[in-house]
């Protein structure tokens, strides 16, 4: 008998459906970046390379304000998701396997069930009660909001790190004459520091380029980029688009390939 | 060694769950383990050696019981406060400090001096002799490498105990026998007591001033090695260390009588009734003039000795362990019928199962 092992990639059609599918991917996002470098006022007609959009966005005050709101937004979101996270991974992690485990996982991991929209028409309701009670209209609904849905994304890389950490360290370092607190700073700590970064990347990334849950919880001159961008497309539309997509991409592209670094497995 | 006690189990016992569900992992143990002793816990696996290491070291609060050290109750006390220091079987060395750094980390958790620290860190590496490789990261050490760094992190802190649970048991054959030596080295050298964990039997006899057999949660019996090997307390010890033939039989006026109607002098036994008997099979000579009439069904060659096979006229299955002669060939046939006796004093009389 010489049967061969089945190997998909050498099914007829494979390579043509795996351009098409590659093709798919990627010529949109190469047209819309090759396409921000346009000299010409058109998105379809290329009118030879210049920085022109770029520079125009750059100096575009809304730009500039929504730029900035998306990053204070996202550094926030971040900050607090990856911090909340690492106590939800700590304390579900760093011990015997107990009865309501999964349960626990699926409750921490909510936002990643329940439908975006859902979220934000809840949240749309409950933060403008607290509006009217309060009168406070800030920045603080949206990191609120942001640090929320951000949390599953912040835990998924640090409880898997730590799911990767034997708890005898810990043993070891007690044996040892560590105080729990010694243990923390000076062992689980350190160890688990990679999958805290990753985890604030994540979040950091996913809070960028949140559209929906932000469109409905912002108050009136509270764009960040995606929903300045939205609100551009819905008039007039310029390559300057293209010309803040590709610096969002590149940005979130930095912070992906950080974030692969840093969770990769190591030898 | 000397008589004091350096760890001290009294009536500990350590259940898990509840109900009817409930394991006894430890189920009323007390012991006494002397000062710079090298003491083996053995038994097969889930007997609760590991439990009883996790009491002393304090990892676990007995369900009920009390642990000494040093004559002193610890049972309340948390494992940072015990001047016990284990070496983990898993090793458990920490990945992101350099070997160095990990002999070193109980010594900086005392809050010793830096200049004392270091000291003793060069001595330990030379103890364990990885002079070389204090800078690496432990994952860039071999199993055994690993294992002497897990030793001299533990021995750093001069602890008045060292546990070290099966630390043997995930290297090869050959390296595991030099590390044998290596232990039996270090605890000589350094007079700390150790309570050392193996199911390894023959680990057991050849590294331990003495040896606590267990079974199930529940401590069988404590002694040197030969005491246990030559006098084991009842059939599990005997089975368990070292092979053994078991027979059944009734004891009257120091004599047993066999189901065969044969008759074994047993001199040393007192008593009467059912009883086992435990001989070992390189106790057993072959005989013209012996007690035991047996027909060789097999014989298996294994270099220094030959082990044959053998059933007697009962139907019992045992095996005698001869000497080869320098031919090699003990000059036997299968099937012939031999008379055999065990050597005097070797047969053993034992109690329960
Ligand atoms: N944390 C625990 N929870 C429940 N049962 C346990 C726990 N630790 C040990 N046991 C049980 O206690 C018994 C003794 O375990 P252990 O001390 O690890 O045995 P050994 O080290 O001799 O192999 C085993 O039956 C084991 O399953
Ligand atoms: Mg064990």
């Amino acid at each position: 008998m010489s049967r061969r092992d089945f190997n998909i990639a050498a099914m007829p059609g494979f390579a043509t459906i795996a351009i098409a599918a590659f093709v798919l991917l990627y010529m949109p996002i190469v047209t819309m970046v090759i396409y921000s470098f346009n000299a010409s006022d058109s998105v379809a007609l290329w009118g030879g390379f210049s920085l022109r959009w770029y520079a125009i966005a750059w100096e575009n005050d809304f730009v500039k304000e929504a730029t900035v709101r998306s990053l204070v937004l996202a550094a926030s979101a971040a900050v607090i998701a990856s911090a909340l996270a690492t106590l939800a991974a700590l304390g579900t992690t760093r011990r015997k396997r107990f009865k309501g485990q999964t349960f626990i996982y699926v409750m921490i991991n909510q936002p990643l069930m329940v439908p975006e929209i859902v979220t934000a028409v809840a949240l749309l309701i409950f933060f403008a009660a607290i509006k009217k009670a309060t009168g406070y209209t800030g920045l603080g609904y949206l990191i609120l909001a942001h640090s929320a849905f951000c949390v599953p994304f912040a835990y998924l890389p640090i409880r898997a790190r730590l799911e990767g950490m034997d708890l005898t360290l810990e043993r070891a370092a007690a044996d040892l004459y560590a105080t729990p607190f010694q243990t923390f700073r000076r062992i689980t700590l350190p160890l688990m520091a990679p999958g805290i970064a990753a985890g604030a990347m994540l979040s950091f990334v996913i809070s960028l380029d949140d559209v929906i849950i932000t469109e409905f919880v912002k108050s009136a001159g509270q764009d960040t980029l995606p929903t300045y961008m939205l609100g551009q497309l819905r008039r007039a539309v310029t390559p300057e688009v293209n010309a803040i997509s590709t610096a969002l991409l590149v940005l979130t592209v930095l912070m992906l390939t950080a974030f692969f670094l840093l969770t990769r497995k190591r030898g | 060694m000397t008589d004091q006690a350096a760890v001290e189990a009294r009536n500990a016992a350590r259940h898990y769950g509840s109900g009817q569900s409930v394991v006894k992992a430890l189920d009323d143990v007390s012991l006494t383990i002397r000062k710079g002793e090298f003491f083996t816990l053995l038994g097969p696996s889930g007997c609760g050696k590991t439990t009883l290491l996790r009491l002393i070291a304090g990892f676990e609060t007995p369900t009920s019981g009390q642990i000494l050290l040093s004559g002193q109750d610890i049972t309340d006390i948390p494992p940072n406060k015990r001047k016990v220091n284990t070496v983990f079987q898993s090793y458990a060395l920490f990945p992101h400090l350099s070997v160095a750094a990990n002999i070193a980390f109980g010594l900086e958790m005392l809050g010793r001096p830096k200049a004392e620290t270091a000291a003793r860190v060069e001595e330990m590496l030379a103890l364990v002799r990885l002079d070389q490789m204090a800078d690496r990261k432990p994952a860039m050490l071999s199993g055994g490498q690993q294992q002497r760094v897990a030793l001299a992190r533990a021995l750093a802190p001069g602890p008045e105990v060292l546990l070290l649970d099966e630390p043997l048991s995930a290297l090869d054959l050959k390296l595991r026998k030099e590390m044998q030596l290596e232990l039996k080295r270090l605890q000589t050298e350094t007079g700390i007591t150790f309570v050392f964990v193996t199911h390894d039997q023959e680990e057991a006899l050849t590294m331990s001033d003495r040896i606590g057999v267990m079974r199930a949660g529940k401590l069988q019996q404590v002694g040197g090695p030969r005491e246990i090997y030559n006098g084991p307390v009842n059939r599990f010890v005997a089975d368990f260390i070292g092979e053994t033939n078991f027979l059944t039989g009734t004891l009257e006026a120091g004599r047993v009588r066999l189901p065969s109607g044969e008759m074994l002098d047993v001199p040393e036994a007192t008593g009467q009734g059912e009883v086992t008997l435990a001989i070992r099979p390189e106790q057993i000579r072959i005989d013209p003039e012996g007690a035991l009439e047996a027909r060789l069904t097999q014989t298996v060659y294994f270099g220094t000795d030959t082990h044959c096979h053998l059933q007697l006229k009962d139907g019992t299955e045992i095996v005698a362990r001869l000497q080869s002669p320098p031919s090699g060939d003990v000059g036997l046939s299968i099937g012939e019928t031999l008379r055999l006796s065990p050597v005097p004093g070797s047969v053993q009389v034992l109690e329960g199962d």
